[in-house]
């Protein structure tokens, strides 16, 4: 033990966490000295250790490399190359044509709008729903979740049917315009701004807040100067994710938008399903996956900042009874103007989210001219034509979601294991940061591309006697390849942010590696354990897009049963398939709803 | 408004606390209970064991905690209703609290850059914020990141900050706990000539006696949410208002007088070398040495005394003595106190 | 001491991690084995398993767009009748079909394709996705009559067919007094301004097919004009079937404002409302382009028989008795009765647009590009 003067940081006590600054320089230093598979001068890695990290690294990399990297690979492949011989022509064809800059400024365009707008109303949304206690807080907080994982179809039609000429907000004539596209598109994501904003606010440290306000500052002049900057990673962050699930949607913009405002990622459908461009798509998949990789290396590094320097209370305290009305014995003049217009803001978003859910479940109650539930009996029913009823597709859903879970928690926890090293040398390091993007990819690469690329890359894989293109195995592999990115960015924060001192304090103790990873590093992480497996659920029961390129045709998945509902003609299957939307629609909010008893205090998730 | 309205004759100036409560559960037990004291200029420091309520109060006096009853008024008027940073009371950290986007000029800078007339000119800023980095021996520092700093010149720059806008009072919140024994007495002395130096009034929250001692002017005992005595730390070290206090003032046995020997039946508290080995020969009393042990160059015995208890005795330079022998001890009258000889609250 | 104490519960621990991970690793092996999906079809797995083997029985793969259906106990009657399990694999629309076998040719994704449609038949037959197979159904003859221009030998072979034609909502004209359109060309007049809604060409199969009408009753030079004058009254393009039909259409049950919407002959009969007598839509049958939909024996499948013998079934009685109330298509065998409800409310248009699948093939980029760009502006 070294003596310290006074560079030595305040001796904190364990599980008060510490504001960055002070804990900083040494919990640099002690992180440093965390070790990852590579090694410096000092004790050498046991060979179970090299295995053992070794396995951690390569399973991640098998699961997602055959099914996600070589699929896409497949599918870009394809189109540039021509007769055997590599063909990059493709580039100055596409790029001449005013229609592939038309749909990148689309893209640019939609994104960011609804980028801004919803993180303009995420933020006050992520104030009132995690800082502030009000009685029913966590229904509210699984009602905005529950567009996050609906299937986009469902949205499409519950939006469409509002919005057109002589629905309830037909007056507003926002169908089919920019205006549209954008409403949905932070219907779909304001669920993440107020999550990944939220997670990090309602445990931020309240006294550098209560110094400025000591030093003369007003409550706004503190929310401008303190609170927004120590949030801005997080904002940053949330920005980051949700402009990547604006950039590459697919069915709410095609619904809402159709050609007009198509974007790289229909136009990718169009060239690929529709046209047999393979040339153009990949073209168009590279510029998306650009685009998508700047994107994900700019969220990289904020993350990684505010990972570091989080300055984190204690939940508890950090919380506030939400009072609009100052209660006697309080200071007048307390920001409560702030909290009254973000409540004002937060109830008029949470309407303006309820507002299609509602008209969905109002419309599945219409039968005929009257109202009744004869859609929601018809559910157990097979009707003409299906393979399965609506409930045996709904289990058949949940049991893919179960599989599909298993594997992304397997892979993601791994992934984020891996990630949580910080190893000594500096190509371990970049690796690390390396795959810490890569894992993201597959929330931003086109599900048209990797769906296509597991018809191509499937067949007979290494030579395998085994086609894995019409396997019933593929519909939650497909799932679990979407689902991983969330669990990482769930499990790891926690992971990071687990004292660097804490590690060390058990090994001191005598717990070797592996009962340093299981009873510090595996405990800790088990509390985001709950939320981990609730957002791979809910994602898995709501993938629709690769999922309908391997859905086999005896089994459909629940969003791929409404799809081919909705695709009928008849009342009675248009009825059906609303009520089967709103089946999934509470299914997923049960999920979350349950994962929110699930989280555990201190956990703090990236999305 | 309310001040017309509340400052009447006789108000008194600076902070008064009038019976002050303060609860964090409607229903719960008082975190501060009834508290009225009152400080005007010097440093008050409020002592006590952890969740006495000493961190509550000074909540409340700075806004952050709701008043559930009695008031806290500043020169006559009720500041109950003030927002937090229109009260001019500043407040101080145990870890600083530094805004880690800034530099450490752009912290201390932080409560002069306030909107409206009274902020002052670029030029004035830098000068106050030089002014103050050289009060708290930091001078030069300004283009610093805090990121750098140490525990100690961490507190120095959030003293400074707080210390900028000229606060009409400056709230303490055991500033010094977070830092190592001998940089806390250093800096205890520099907080306290950095106070007299701007002639700002303080209360200082501190669970060290002799923190309290260094720093304060006057000394609040604080027990389970009540005031048990203020005075200057002489008064309070001459006559602590009861055993409570006397135990955590630091007085090792609150006895009657006789006890010890001789005089009246009035009870008596003994400080840390309140006996003193003898010596020669003969002792008051006698005491059984349980432990030896040198502190700061001198040596100190534990003895255990019959209707005492073990009690710390100073022994003579050159002593040599075994554990468990018996040695006769003698009384430094200097060290022993009457206890509750003096009202509770001063 | 403690050096040696701590390397050994080190090594201790590691073996643990080794263990932890094999464990997870193994996991995700075994989930082929207990998965929760594999569990509800293990009979399929046996199936294939026993297919692979060269064994007698064995499985026979259609591949076949979302809209496959057939009446329940329909293809377990087959099996009983041959002894092959159907395996039935579903890929988007005709089109999204069409191409991914062309993509997958090489590694065909099941036996036998139905779905392909007249406007894709040239691509599926140019590319070499389909070949000929010995069939003996009786209702072959019939399927003859529908036969690809050029498809001598049969590599396709027609199951059904539809009328893709304007529907009108007959109670929203009655309303207002206004007389029904006929034409093509009544749409573009100013009376029926802001009143029709189709599915994009770019992205339904229907709205192709009303691309291509235009082509055959406008020519070559005249279908981008008129699509240019139909925008200019107010057209409104949407991007799916159900979309335009459910969302935008009045008579579709969905509540829209629109009276004129592209849909089926075959619509009409679902129109007729509960205890009423007559539908409430009606089809113009001077607007419509007839799509009739293929099946064939795809190139390189592992079980052509298998795969001949399906294709006979889709043109048994069985089946084609079945096709109107399950996919709402007319059967192309002339041996089964259709539905009373359809015999009076589904009439077919009796001299529908063609345009020449050949054609269809050598222009669908340009006219869809065109088309694009006009209605996009």
């Amino acid at each position: 033990m070294t003596l310290r003067e006074e560079t030595a940081a305040p001796p904190l006590p364990v599980g008060v966490p510490s504001a960055s600054p002070p804990a900083g320089v040494p919990a640099a230093r002690a992180r440093a000295a965390r070790r990852g598979p590579a090694q410096g001068r000092g004790p050498r890695p046991s060979l179970a250790q090299v295995l053992g990290w070794t396995v951690a690294v390569l399973v991640p990399l098998v699961v997602l490399g055959m099914f996600f990297a070589w699929p896409v690979v497949a599918t870009v492949t394809r189109g540039f190359v021509a007769d055997g011989a590599l063909d990059l022509s493709g580039f100055g064809d596409v790029f001449a044509r005013p229609r592939t800059w038309r749909v990148i400024r689309q893209t640019l365009l939609q994104a960011s709008v609804a980028t801004v707008v919803a993180v303009g109303l995420g933020v006050p949304g992520a104030y009132v729903l995690h800082r502030c206690r009000f009685p029913g807080r966590d229904l509210v907080r699984a009602l905005v979740t529950v567009p996050f994982v609906l299937p986009t179809v469902v949205v499409g039609v519950a939006f469409r049917s509002l919005l057109v000429e002589g629905g309830p907000l037909g007056f507003l004539g926002w169908d089919g315009s920019l205006a549209g596209i954008v409403a949905a598109l932070v219907f779909f994501n304001y669920a993440v701004v107020v999550r990944t904003v939220g997670g990090t606010w309602a445990q931020l440290d309240e006294r550098p807040a209560q110094a400025a306000r000591s030093l003369g500052a007003s409550p706004g002049r503190v929310l401008r100067t303190v609170t927004l900057p120590a949030l801005a990673p997080a904002i940053a962050s949330a920005a980051s994710l949700v402009f990547l699930f604006c950039a590459t949607s697919f069915g709410t913009v095609l619904v809402l938008g159709g050609l007009r405002h198509g974007t790289v990622e229909t136009e990718i459908w169009i060239q690929t399903v529709q046209l047999l461009d393979l040339r153009a798509a990949a073209v168009l998949s590279v510029v998306q996956l650009v685009l998508v990789a700047s994107v994900l290396l700019v969220a990289g590094r904020l993350r990684a900042r505010r990972e570091r320097a989080l300055p984190l209370g204690t939940r508890r305290a950090s919380e506030r009874v939400l009072r609009l009305r100052r209660v006697p014995g309080t200071p007048r003049g307390e920001g409560r103007g702030g909290d009254v217009a973000a409540v004002v803001v937060t109830a008029l978003t949470v309407v303006a989210l309820a507002v299609p859910l509602v008209n969905l479940v109002v419309r599945s109650l219409r039968v005929g001219e009257g109202w009744g539930l004869a859609h929601y009996r018809a559910l157990a029913r097979r009707a003409d034509g299906m393979p399965v009823s609506v409930l045996d597709a709904t289990v058949t859903s949940v049991r893919a979601a179960l599989d599909a879970t298993v594997l992304a928690l397997v892979v993601g926890v791994l992934v984020a294991l891996v990630l949580s090293r910080r190893p000594r040398a500096a190509v371990g390091r970049r690796a690390v940061s390396v795959l810490d993007a890569v894992v993201m990819l597959p929330l931003g690469v086109s599900a048209v591309t990797v769906g296509l690329g597991f018809l191509l890359a499937l067949h007979r894989p290494f030579g395998l006697d085994l086609d894995l293109r019409t396997s019933p195995l593929l519909v939650p592999v497909a799932q679990a390849v979407v689902a991983v990115p969330l669990v990482v960015r769930t499990v790891l924060p926690v992971l990071r942010s687990v004292d660097p001192r804490l590690p060390q304090v058990a090994a001191t103790l005598g717990a070797g590696p592996g009962r340093v990873l299981r009873t510090v590093d595996g405990a800790l992480a088990a509390r985001a354990g709950g939320l981990a497996v609730g957002f791979a659920l809910a994602a898995s029961l709501g993938e629709f897009g690769a999922t309908s390129f391997v859905a086999r045709a005896d089994a459909p998945t629940l969003p791929v049963m409404v799809y081919r509902l909705i695709g009928r003609p008849g009342a009675e299957s248009y009825g059906q398939a609303l009520a089967a939307s709103v089946l999934l629609a509470v299914l997923t909010a049960v999920v979350i709803a349950a994962c929110e008893r699930l989280r555990a205090p201190g956990t703090v998730s990236d999305w | 408004m309310s001040e017309t309205a509340s400052a009447g004759p006789g108000a008194a100036r600076g902070l008064e606390v009038r019976d002050l409560v303060v609860r964090y559960a409607a229903t719960g037990p008082a975190a501060v209970d009834g508290v009225s004291l009152a400080v005007a200029d010097g440093v008050l420091a409020l002592l006590g064991p952890s969740g006495c309520g000493k961190s509550s109060l000074l909540r409340a006096v700075a806004g952050l905690e709701p008043v559930a009853g009695g008031d806290v008024r500043w020169d006559g008027a009720s500041v109950v209703e003030v927002p937090v940073h229109r009260r001019g009371f500043g407040l101080l950290f145990q870890d600083g609290q530094l805004f880690p986007h800034r530099d450490v000029g752009g912290n201390v800078a932080y409560g002069l850059e306030g909107p409206g007339d009274a902020r002052p000119s670029r030029a004035t800023r830098r000068a106050r914020v030089a002014e103050l980095l050289e009060l708290v021996g930091l001078a030069g520092f300004a283009d610093r990141s805090v990121a750098t700093l140490s525990g100690g010149e961490r507190q120095r720059v959030a003293l400074a900050r707080a210390l900028a806008p000229r606060p009409r009072l400056l709230l303490l919140d055991e500033p010094l706990s977070a830092l190592d024994q001998g940089l806390r007495e250093r800096l205890a002395e520099d907080l306290r000539a950095a106070l007299a130096a701007t002639g700002t009034a303080a209360v200082l929250v501190t669970h060290d006696q002799d923190e309290a001692a260094a720093v304060a002017d006057r000394v609040a005992v604080m027990s389970a949410g009540r005031l048990l005595q203020v005075g200057t730390p002489t008064e309070l070290w001459r006559s602590p208002a009861g055993p409570e206090v006397a135990a955590f003032l630091g007085f090792e046995a609150v006895v009657p007088r006789a006890v010890l020997g001789a005089g009246d039946a009035a009870t008596v508290a003994l400080a840390p070398g309140a006996l003193v080995v003898a010596s020669s020969g003969a002792g008051t009393t006698d005491g059984r040495v349980v432990r030896v042990r040198a502190r700061r160059g001198r040596t100190e015995v534990l003895v255990s005394v019959q209707g005492l208890g073990v009690v710390t005795a100073a022994a003579p330079v050159g002593w040599t003595g075994s554990v468990g022998s018996s040695v006769p001890l003698v009384v430094d009258p200097d060290r022993v106190v009457p206890v509750g000889a003096r009202s509770a609250t001063g | 001491m403690s050096t040696t104490l701590t390397a050994r519960t080190s090594r201790r621990g590691s073996r643990r991690v080794v263990a932890g991970l094999s464990a997870a690793a193994l996991s995700v092996s075994a989930l082929a084995a207990c998965s929760a999906v594999g569990a509800g079809s293990s009979s399929d797995e046996d199936a294939a398993t026993a297919d692979a083997s060269g064994a007698a029985t064995g499985t026979v793969t259609l591949v076949t767009h979302e809209s496959f259906a057939l009446s329940e106990g329909l293809l377990e009657d087959f099996t009983a009748q041959t002894g092959l399990e159907v395996e039935v694999l579903q890929q988007g629309d005709a089109g999204a079909l069409t191409n991914q076998l062309v993509l997958t040719k090489d590694a065909p994704l099941g036996d036998l394709v139905f779905g392909i449609d007249n406007t894709f038949a040239s691509r599926a037959m140019g590319e070499g996705v389909v070949e000929p197979a010995e069939l003996s159904a009786a209702a072959l003859a019939d399927a003859q009559e529908y036969a690809v221009e050029g498809d001598d030998e049969g590599a396709l072979t027609a199951v059904d067919y539809s009328d893709v034609c304007l529907n009108v909502d007959r109670a929203w004209f009655t309303e207002k007094g206004l007389a029904e359109p006929t034409t093509l060309e009544d749409l573009t007049k100013p009376e029926y301004r802001d009143l029709t809604v189709v599915p994009s060409a770019v992205s339904s199969s229907p709205g192709l097919a009303f691309l291509l009408t235009t082509v055959a009753a406008f020519g070559e030079d005249g279908w981008a004009d008129y699509w240019q004058a139909l925008t200019d009254n107010g057209l409104r393009v949407v991007d799916g079937w159900s979309d335009a039909y459910y969302t935008d259409f009045s008579g579709g049950g969905g509540g829209g404002e629109r009276p004129i919407v592209l849909s089926y002959a075959s619509s009409i009969p679902f129109t007729v409302p509960e205890g009423g007598d007559e539908p409430t839509t009606a089809a113009l049958l001077d607007t419509c382009f007839r799509q009739v939909e293929y099946a064939g024996v795809l190139a390189g499948a592992e079980n052509p028989e298998g795969a001949a013998q399906l294709l006979d079934f889709l043109l048994s009685d069985e089946v084609q008795a079945d096709v109107p109330t399950s996919m709402y298509v007319y059967p192309v065998s002339t041996a089964v009765e259709l539905p009373e409800e359809w015999a009076r409310w589904a009439p077919l248009a009796e001299q529908p647009f063609e345009v020449p699948a050949a054609d269809v093939e050598a222009h669908r980029e340009e006219w869809l590009q065109r088309w694009t760009d006009v209605v996009t502006g």
